[in-house]
Parts: structure tokens; C-alpha cells; sequence
């Protein structure tokens, strides 16, 4: 290697690089986060249900987005339009075509999993803040693309279209916030488990060495333009799910749901959560559902600006989210254990 | 005579202890969650914050309203609670506030929750749960359906009863008109634009050109030259105040001069017509069920003087020609009647009950003439509209209050 070449390379990668091990929890942790999650909704009214199965619901669309930002250093501010396909595609499918909720969900993921592939391709050629502009476009085109008078028909316009709520099947005595909720959980749990093994997988190897550099990885082989649209299809296509539950679980789907706020808050929350950190997710989504509800309830006509104090606080005392919150607690539980 | 009246005092005292150990008697208490002999728990969602946070006006103007009711003893001894909610405009968090208010403030019903796809979004948990959506804030047709929707009842006119009072006025005043319409591309300028059709019928034909704006266009001067070149002597502005006050502008710089007629929304002095200019408002129609604030020609009415009183102690913050403060002032007047109205029935099926059965109800901020009537079958309290003219620099009301039922 001549120094020429490595001069080439140096520009700082966007993302910090972070270690495949460092992205997940441990068993022990994560059964006591497994039983928690299956152990409250028993206890709780049905309102924290639903606020529960939100959370899992805007977790995954966290996961997702950490999945492209963490794993593969591409920005995206365009998720909130992959959500929206999601919905609305399980959406049109149980209330026009009367198809199950469940069977909805594989659907949802595809199609957004194409759109994302699709989408991906053009944006391949663009990096760091220019796809997150470009994916910033996709955010902002798509809630007037639902309201367009050629897919009234289908989307409801700018009424948008009511979804009926799934009863418990084989007559399980629970109610449909509580069934929903152990639907969510389990799909919630099956991805995540498949996002981690990809991440350890060749495939996960190739997104990361693309992240932390990408002439370093096109020299080992790694088929840069492939992995890059694959990233953004997985991610895309995880969105797209959690995309149909959240459709499902608020019965609704508008296009004013969609706005590009969403895609911010999906941002924020992976920011908070730690990027790279897949169980961040969850701290993330949290973060998003309830601390406005905080700031509201400081102050109604300021509760903008107190979102923006306690976020600034978040970013200036945990700059990496809620990762370092749990590595400082490993530490000292370490050193607990030593003395 | 103090001997008359001590006799007349002692009479009327003894006949209020019967009549109210007769009350206690016959009235049995009863309430559903939310109410209790202390109590009425209100809920409420706004857009205190996001795009549309402009109208957390009606909120804060309606809180205020409940307190000032509280001071003065509360709803038959009982206060009221109002706990209200910020959902940003954004339906699925419309639908986590809604819940919250249901299931976990314990509300006895959600009042004047605000915005057409928010409400479309918890309509139908409401109704499974059988909570009162009342008197939602939101011009669609659709919460006038008592049918299929039992629990949710509308307040204001809807955009198609107010396209339905200009259709009416065109084909009478001139049944050849050619009709060019300017409409913002959303849920407001479609719904109107509806009821417009509707009302002409098989006349729709008079409307020779349609053209639709989007609010993150800068100008709509292009759309307004087209309008001029199909040929059109009426113009129906379905805009909101930055883009109707901008159509006025362009429609006097290009010398086109048809007869002008902008929605209520956008009838305002200091937010339409001041900056469109006042000499290029002359004689343009529009309609209105409230009183301006900003009109001298109500200081007198007595109504109004109670809504100013109202703004000067218990809501100071308040802005008097902001239409949103006239809109939650009179609506939450509308509920206090209702919970009046129920008496020591508080529970949700006699609020809608109670709500169903208004009849002429006046609140201080309406248009002289306009009333509000409900009945089991009618779920739209206000129908009624009156036309207005704009001449010098106000509106001048004129001819009769305009029903906008179809039939007549």
C-alpha cells in the first residue's frame, strides 16, 4: 500500500464505529427485559397497554432506522414515508380486501422493503448529509402523495381511512389492547433477534465495514452499491411493519399522521437511544412518547421549548444516549462485584 | 308593607323547601364515571403545539371559561375539571390522549376536541365506549350522523352548509353566473368545494373553472390569472387568510372584477382585508354565525359586553379579535347549558340526551337570530349563517338569517 492511497481514506466516518458486540445486551439482561415486558401489561390498565404496544411499535421504527444509521452509516431523515406505506398498505389491505391482520404484516414489510430497495438506488450515489436531504424529500413528498385525488379511492384522501381493531382469537379471555399487545411483543422479539444475527452475519460484517470505511470495504470485496440499497431495503422494510402495527393499534391511518415529524422524532429516538445500540431502541422510542407528555405537563404553551431543554440536556450530559447510561451502570456493577 | 313582604319572603321560602324536598324526592342522583356530587371531569384535546397551534386559542379561551364558572359556584355545586390535552395535529397521538382522557383521567366526556382527521381517528373508540365526542371542533358534515354515530354531535356549521348559503344567494341573485372557484387542496377546501356541487345540483355546470392551491405555494397569483381567463364574473375564494388576502390583491391588479365571495374563515379585517387593502374589498359577500370582536357595532349588545367582561377578569390574556376566542367562549357556554340541562342526571347517555334536545339556545358571542337546535335526529347545533358585505372598513350584515338546509 502506497501512502498515497491511505491518505485517500482519511476523512472521518460520519458514524462512530461502533463493535458488533457492543450493539446488544447480555442474556442475563435481556431475560429481565423479556419477563418485564411480558409481566406488566397483566398488571397495568388497558391505556398503559396501549401506550406499551406504541412503544414496541415506534421501537422497531427506531430499530430499523439504527440498523441503516448504526449499521451502515447512512443517514435517513425519510423514515416517517416508509411508516406510512407500511400503514397505509396494511390499512387498505384489511379494510378494502378484507384480508387478516396478521397476513397484512409480511405484506407491509415487502412492499416497503422494495420501496427502500428501490429508493436506495439513486441514493447510493449520495452520502452524509446529502441523503439525509434527499431521504428528507421522501418525508416531506409523501403525505400529499396519500392525499392525491388518484389514490382516493384506496387511501380515504385527506380523510384518510378507519382500520377495525383485531378481537383475541381462539376466544382468549384477554381484552384487544392486552392481545395486541403480545402480537406486537412477538413480532417486536423476532425481528430484534433477526436484526442482531444479521448484524453478526457477513451481511452485518459488509454494513459495517462499509460504515467505518468504504474504499477499505470495496478493497475487501464487499460489494459497496449492493449492501448499501440491502441496508436501506431491511431497514425500509422493518419501518414498514412496524409501520402496519401502529396502523392497526391506533385504528386509524391519515395523512397527517405522517409528517415529517415523525421522521425526526424516529431520528431523536435513535439518537437517545445510542446509535449503534440496538436495545436503545426502546429507550429511545420511550423517549419520544412520554417526554413530550412531560413537557406538556410543565408547561401547555411552552411544552415546544421544554421538549427542546430536556433534549438539549439529554445530548450535553449522555452525548451517546442511552448506551452510556448502560455502560456506566456495567462499570460500576463491575466494580460493585469486586469489592 | 315591610309586613307584606316579610309574609311574601316567608311564602316564597316555605314553597322552595317543597319544592326541593319534593326534588330530593323525585330526582334520584346518578352518575357514570367523570361526575360526582363535587365534580365534572371534561376532557379536551387541542394542537397546543404544530402547525395548526394557532387554534390552541379555543382551549385556553374555554379553560378560562370553566373557571370563571367555578368562582361563581360551579354547575349546580359541582366544579368543573378540564383537562386538556395537546395532540400537535397528529391523529395517532389524537388517539394516545384520547384514551388517556377516557381510561385514565376518568373523564365524563371529551369536549370541542379540534381538527377533521384527529376526530376521524378516536369516532370510532368513542362510540365503542360510549363517551360522549361533543360538540367537535371542526367544520366537516360528517358529525351531523346520528345514526351510526350516537356518541359524537358536531357544533359549528359545516363547510357545506356555508358553500350551501352562497349557492342559494347566486342562483338567486344571478342564476347565469359563471362560477370560478379557488380551493386550498386539503381536507377544508375539498369539503367545501363538496357542498358547493351539492348545492348547485344540476346546475354544477355554472362553475366554469376550478383551481386548486397548495398552502406551501408562495404566491397563487398564476392560479387567479387563470380564473380571469375562463371567462368568470363570480368568484369563490375557499381560502385560508394568507392566500385569500393575496387572490383579493391580484384580482384588482389585473382589473378583474367579478362579484367576490370569501369563506368565513378568512372574513377577517385585520388578517384578510387590511392587507389586501380595504379599497380592493369593496362589496365582496361572505358569511358568519359569530360577532367580530373587532366590529364597534356590537359594544352595545349585551351579549358582547359580557364576553368583554369576561375577557377583562378571568381571561386578561385573551385576544378579543381573534375569532377563535368568540368560538371556545361560546362553545363551552353551549356545554355548560348541556350539564345544566341534566341536572343531577350526570351520566353520558343523558348528556347526549340533553345535548340532542337544545332548543333556541342563544350563546353571547352568536349573531343576533342565529340559535342553536338539536333534536335526537339533528346532531348539527348550528346551522344557521347571515350574509355580509364588506363596505368601508367592516362587514355590514344583511338580508335574513340564511338556513342552509337544502329544502328551502
Amino acid at each position: 500500500m502506497s501512502a498515497a492511497a491511505e491518505e485517500v481514506v482519511t476523512e472521518a466516518p460520519a458514524v462512530e464505529a461502533v463493535p458488533k458486540r457492543a450493539m446488544t445486551l447480555g442474556y442475563g439482561t435481556s431475560l429481565v427485559v423479556l419477563a418485564a415486558l411480558v409481566i406488566i401489561p397483566l398488571l397495568v390498565k388497558n391505556f398503559i397497554i396501549f401506550q406499551m404496544t406504541m412503544l414496541l411499535i415506534y421501537g422497531l421504527a427506531v430499530l430499523a432506522l439504527n440498523i441503516l444509521t448504526g449499521g451502515s452509516g447512512q443517514f435517513s431523515l425519510g423514515q416517517s414515508a416508509f411508516y406510512a406505506v407500511g400503514a397505509y398498505t396494511s390499512a387498505i389491505l384489511m379494510e378494502h380486501v378484507g384480508m387478516n391482520y396478521a397476513l397484512t404484516l409480511p405484506i407491509a414489510g415487502v412492499i416497503c422493503f422494495g420501496f427502500g430497495f428501490l429508493f436506495g438506488q439513486p441514493a447510493l450515489r449520495l452520502s452524509g448529509v446529502y441523503l439525509a436531504l434527499a431521504t428528507f424529500a421522501l418525508a416531506t413528498a409523501m403525505p400529499q402523495l396519500l392525499k392525491l385525488g388518484y389514490f382516493e379511492h384506496w387511501t380515504g384522501g385527506v380523510q384518510g381511512l378507519v382500520v377495525t381493531k383485531p378481537d383475541a382469537p381462539f376466544g382468549l379471555p384477554m381484552s384487544q389492547d392486552m392481545w395486541l399487545y403480545y402480537f406486537t411483543l412477538a413480532i417486536t422479539i423476532a425481528i430484534y433477534v433477526a436484526s442482531v444475527n444479521l448484524l453478526r452475519s457477513r451481511s452485518g460484517r459488509a454494513f459495517m465495514a462499509i460504515r467505518d470505511n468504504e474504499i477499505a470495504a470495496s478493497a475487501m470485496g464487499v460489494d459497496v452499491a449492493l449492501y448499501k440499497t440491502l441496508a436501506f431495503g431491511v431497514s425500509a422494510g422493518i419501518t414498514g411493519v412496524a409501520g402496519g402495527l401502529g396502523a392497526i393499534a391506533v385504528q386509524f391511518v391519515a395523512p397527517d399522521g405522517y409528517t415529517i415529524q415523525l421522521a425526526i422524532s424516529l431520528f431523536l429516538g435513535m439518537v437517545v437511544g445510542g446509535v449503534g445500540w440496538l436495545p436503545g431502541s426502546i429507550v429511545g422510542s420511550a423517549f419520544i412518547i412520554f417526554v413530550p407528555n412531560i413537557a406538556e405537563g410543565i408547561s401547555k404553551g411552552l411544552s415546544g421549548a421544554v421538549f427542546g431543554v430536556l433534549l438539549f440536556l439529554v445530548i450535553f450530559l449522555v452525548p451517546h444516549g442511552a448506551r452510556q447510561v448502560a455502560i456506566v451502570a456495567q462499570q460500576l456493577a463491575a466494580k460493585l462485584k469486586k469489592n | 308593607m315591610t309586613a307584606a313582604r316579610q309574609s311574601l319572603t316567608a311564602l316564597s321560602m316555605m314553597l322552595a323547601l317543597i319544592v326541593t324536598s319534593c326534588n330530593l324526592a323525585l330526582a334520584q342522583k346518578a352518575y357514570d364515571t367523570g361526575a360526582s356530587d363535587t365534580e365534572i371531569r371534561i376532557g379536551n384535546i387541542m394542537p397546543y403545539s404544530g402547525p395548526a397551534s394557532a387554534y390552541g386559542v379555543i382551549g385556553k379561551t374555554e379553560a378560562a371559561y370553566f373557571r370563571m364558572i367555578n368562582a361563581s359556584g360551579g354547575i349546580r355545586g359541582r366544579k368543573i375539571t378540564f383537562i386538556s390535552y395537546d395532540d400537535a395535529y397528529s391523529p395517532p397521538k389524537t388517539v394516545e390522549q384520547a384514551r388517556k382522557l377516557v381510561e385514565s383521567d376518568d373523564v365524563l366526556l371529551v369536549f370541542n376536541s379540534l381538527g377533521t382527521a384527529t376526530n376521524v381517528a378516536i369516532r370510532k373508540y368513542m362510540n365503542e365506549k360510549q363517551v360522549p365526542q361533543l360538540f367537535v371542533a371542526s367544520g366537516a358534515s360528517k358529525w351531523n350522523d346520528p345514526k351510526d354515530y350516537p356518541w359524537t354531535m358536531g357544533w359549528q356549521p359545516s363547510y357545506q352548509d356555508e358553500a350551501r348559503v352562497y349557492a342559494k344567494y347566486i342562483m338567486k341573485h344571478n342564476p347565469d353566473a359563471k362560477i370560478a372557484v379557488l380551493y386550498q387542496n386539503d381536507d377544508f377546501g375539498k369539503d367545501y368545494l363538496k357542498g358547493l356541487k351539492e348545492a348547485f345540483g344540476d346546475k354544477a355546470a355554472m362553475i366554469v373553472a376550478e383551481e386548486a392551491y397548495e398552502t406551501s405555494e408562495p404566491t397563487i397569483d398564476n392560479h387567479i390569472v387563470k380564473l380571469k381567463a375562463a371567462g368568470a364574473d363570480t368568484f369563490i375564494s375557499i381560502t385560508t387568510p394568507k392566500f385569500a388576502a393575496q387572490a383579493i390583491k391580484k384580482a384588482a391588479e389585473i382589473a378583474w372584477t367579478p362579484m367576490q365571495i370569501l369563506t368565513n374563515v378568512s372574513a377577517s379585517v385585520g388578517g384578510v382585508m387590511q392587507p389586501a387593502g380595504y379599497e380592493n374589498s369593496q362589496g365582496i359577500l361572505s358569511a358568519a354565525y359569530l360577532k367580530d370582536g373587532a366590529d364597534p357595532q356590537w359594544d352595545k349588545d349585551p351579549g358582547m359586553q359580557k364576553f368583554i367582561a369576561f375577557l377583562k377578569k378571568d381571561y386578561p390574556e385573551g385576544n378579543r379579535l381573534d375569532g377563535a376566542t368568540a368560538f371556545g367562549y361560546a362553545a363551552a357556554q353551549t356545554l355548560v347549558k348541556v350539564l345544566e340541562l341534566c341536572g343531577d342526571d350526570l351520566t353520558r347517555a343523558n348528556v347526549m340526551k340533553q345535548a340532542a334536545n337544545l332548543k333556541g339556545f342563544v350563546p353571547d358571542t352568536l349573531l343576533p337570530g342565529i340559535t342553536i337546535n338539536t333534536s335526537p335526529t339533528d346532531f348539527a347545533p348550528i346551522k344557521q349563517l347571515r350574509l355580509m358585505r364588506f363596505k368601508g372598513e367592516k362587514w355590514e350584515l344583511f338580508g335574513d338569517i340564511i338556513s342552509s338546509s337544502l329544502s328551502n
